[in-house]
């Protein structure tokens, strides 16, 4: 399956909780299988306006629309299961042994048996853990980098048109850290998912993305390819944020 | 059904006014208990805590002492000290000492190795130690184990009527086999309260004492 | 001991008796207690005061809510078994409740973002990662219905408590002993048994 487009159009959310909105008038375009990075200090609202993809955040206005359709018409748990979800916690089901985890979406949307298996298998692989060696183990039985191969991969098995990673290398040390963001690029490239990618490292972004979001106090500063980000910065914000990085 | 300890009980009509009395009664048989497992169980915790040697089998016999039914513990007193008020207290003060027991060890184990090391860095003796650092720091935990224990012991001591030993049990099961419904609802009534009220009581006194720290 | 070994025969029967009273007292509650607990998870604010109702209940004395229960309900086993059911629940919901929020937060974010629906996330998340705690409280259940069952031998339904009742009135200390010994092997089994599931259910986790 090809990557889905994703339009944000003047998305705004305010929590009932707080004073202030979490996002303002954020408005953009993914194409198909583009490599987004959203970027930017916590609390800027990178990781709510990543949730308002799969409707863990309902905007209070505007709209997210994917292949052109706005996602409060579709069913939130039909949408989820369409779009891979990865966290920094990684939240694998400690319960389930890693093929368990990573068959799930394949099997709430009511594959077949041996189809789960193949995708399962195949995941593994690519993500480079090997099937015969990983399927049956239980989650604690890995370690930090495994663990987050096998949250992407369980991200990406119900085959979705888009990915949403929220920090999926942030619990692991710098080396591995390096492999897994070339994995996992080089994985959601081949499969051509669009991918959004929630990170605070700018580094990691510029490594990876196609185009990068900076993004501050709820509203985007500049949103465009690494290069141009470094060459030409829009705000001082943005000048600030990629200053260690140019060099 | 019946033990003959209670079949003169059940020849006097049924009156309201022993209720009072029995509710004094009652109240004493469990506080008797409660005083004597305390004294015995809080040491018994504290050793419990310090010694590597005599926990596991410590802890294993409260462990198993809490899974006895109370009734059982009562009539197993029968045999050993006969009827009446003693062998109920030492029934009741076995009943109470697990809870004691287990959460004084919790209580003092929990105490932060940073805290004792301080107290003797600042030049405590282990007395010193002891009632200055470890006791007010294991209290509240201790305490929740008290109230346990003093809510199962006035519950226990209704049961207290099956071995002659009196209290409020007396009032329930007489106003039960001679059919006196104000007299059962009374007692049922009063033993309820005051098992609440304990509870509320010492529950109030252990988050005041955690909302000290 | 000795009325142990003539009378092997009655005493199984009595405990037998014993077990299908707290058996039956047992499912029935938690099939209530499940669902309770399941909505008071996720009401914080409801779930204090179904806790503390509980709670309150539970520390009535069983002696005094059993025989309000017999004047309502007559005598024979029902009474107990609604007693049995009333005392359960505290201990039953508590585990639930303590189950389900004590589940990892990020796994169920994940179970979220994936695509399950409420239903799928507690049947397939939530309630077997708290089986263990669950469990706990049912061990705990079991022990305490095991020992207020002895008292049914009192308000004319079979029990242990039928040894230790009638060894009272009719002054035979080895009936009332041997009754005694009985009901407290079983709630020592019944703990012990019961403790080694729970282990199992969390080394399935691990």
């Amino acid at each position: 399956m090809s990557g889905a487009t994703i339009g944000f159009d003047d998305v705004g959310v305010r929590y009932a909780d707080a004073d202030g909105d979490a996002l303002r008038g954020v408005s953009f375009d993914v194409a198909s299988g583009e490599v987004v990075a959203i970027v930017g200090p916590s609390g800027c609202g990178k990781t709510t306006l990543l949730r308002t993809v799969n409707r863990l955040v309902e905007p209070t206005s505007g709209a997210v629309l994917i292949d052109g359709v706005d996602v409060r018409t579709m069913d939130a748990v039909a949408l989820r299961r369409r779009v891979g979800y990865a966290i920094q916690a990684v939240g694998l089901f400690a319960h389930m042994t890693v093929a368990e985890n990573v068959g799930i979406v394949p099997s709430l949307l009511g594959w077949p048996r041996d189809r789960i298996d193949r995708r399962v298998d195949d995941l593994l692989e690519r993500v480079h853990l090997d099937p015969k060696r990983f399927r049956d183990r239980r989650p604690r039985k890995l370690s930090g980098g495994e663990a987050q191969r096998v949250g992407v991969a369980r991200a990406l098995g119900g085959e979705p048109g888009v990915l949403l990673m929220d920090e999926p290398f942030g619990a692991v040390d710098a080396i591995v850290r390096a492999a897994l963001q070339d994995e996992v690029t080089r994985v959601v490239r081949d499969l051509g998912t669009t991918t959004l990618f929630v990170t605070h490292d700018v580094h990691e972004a510029l490594r990876i993305a196609d185009r990068i979001c900076v993004m501050n106090g709820g509203r985007v500063e500049q949103l465009d390819a690494p290069a141009a980000i470094l060459a030409n910065p829009a705000t001082d914000f943005v000048r600030r944020l990629f200053e260690g990085a140019r060099a | 059904m019946d033990s003959p300890a209670r079949a003169k009980l059940l020849a006097q009509p049924p009156m309201m006014h022993d209720l009072a009395a029995h509710a004094m009664q009652h109240l004493i048989l469990a506080g008797t208990a409660l005083g004597a497992a305390l004294l015995l169980g809080a040491p018994m915790g504290a050793i419990c805590a310090r010694s590597g040697l005599l926990r596991g089998p410590l802890l294993a016999a409260a462990g198993i002492g809490r899974t006895i039914p109370s009734l059982a513990v009562l009539a197993l007193m029968l045999p050993l000290l006969g009827v009446g008020v003693p062998p109920a207290i030492v029934a009741l003060a076995l009943l109470a000492i697990p809870p004691i027991l287990v959460n004084v060890d919790l209580g003092i184990r929990a105490v932060p190795a940073a805290a004792l090391d301080a107290a003797t860095g600042l030049g405590m003796t282990a007395r010193q130690r002891f009632a200055r650092v470890v006791a007010p720091l294991a209290l509240p935990v201790a305490l929740s184990g008290v109230r346990t224990a003093a809510t199962e012991t006035i519950a226990s001591a209704t049961l207290a009527t099956f071995i002659g030993a009196g209290g409020l049990g007396d009032d329930i099961v007489r106003g039960l086999q001679t059919g006196n419904d104000p007299l059962l609802f009374a007692a049922a009534a009063t033993v309820a309260m005051l098992a609440l009220a304990v509870e509320a009581g010492l529950g109030t006194l252990v988050s005041a004492m955690e909302a000290r720290r | 001991m000795n009325y142990l070994a003539t009378h092997p025969a009655e005493v199984l029967s009595l405990a037998l008796a014993h077990l299908e009273l707290v058996a039956i007292a047992l499912a029935i509650a938690f099939a209530v207690a499940l669902p309770l607990g399941i909505v008071a998870a996720g009401a914080s604010r409801f779930s204090p005061w179904l806790i503390g109702a509980l709670a309150a209940l539970y520390t009535i004395p069983s002696l005094a809510l059993l025989a309000v229960l017999v004047r309502w309900l007559g005598l024979g086993a029902t009474p107990v078994v609604v007693a049995l059911i009333l005392y359960a629940q505290f201990m039953l919901v508590q585990g639930v409740v303590t189950g389900i929020r004590g589940v990892d937060p990020a796994q169920i974010d994940a179970a979220r973002g994936l695509g399950f629906s409420e239903r799928q996330l507690m049947v397939r998340v939530a309630l077997p990662q708290a089986t263990p705690v669950i469990l706990g409280g049912v061990r705990i259940a079991t022990v305490a219905t095991i020992s207020i069952a002895t008292l049914a031998g009192y308000v004319g339904a079979r029990s242990l408590g039928t040894l230790i009742f009638n060894g009272l009135t009719l002054h035979q200390n080895q009936m009332l002993v041997a009754g005694s010994v009985a009901t407290a092997l079983l709630a020592i089994c019944a703990d012990a048994g019961l403790r080694a599931l729970t282990r199992l259910s969390e080394a399935r986790l691990r």
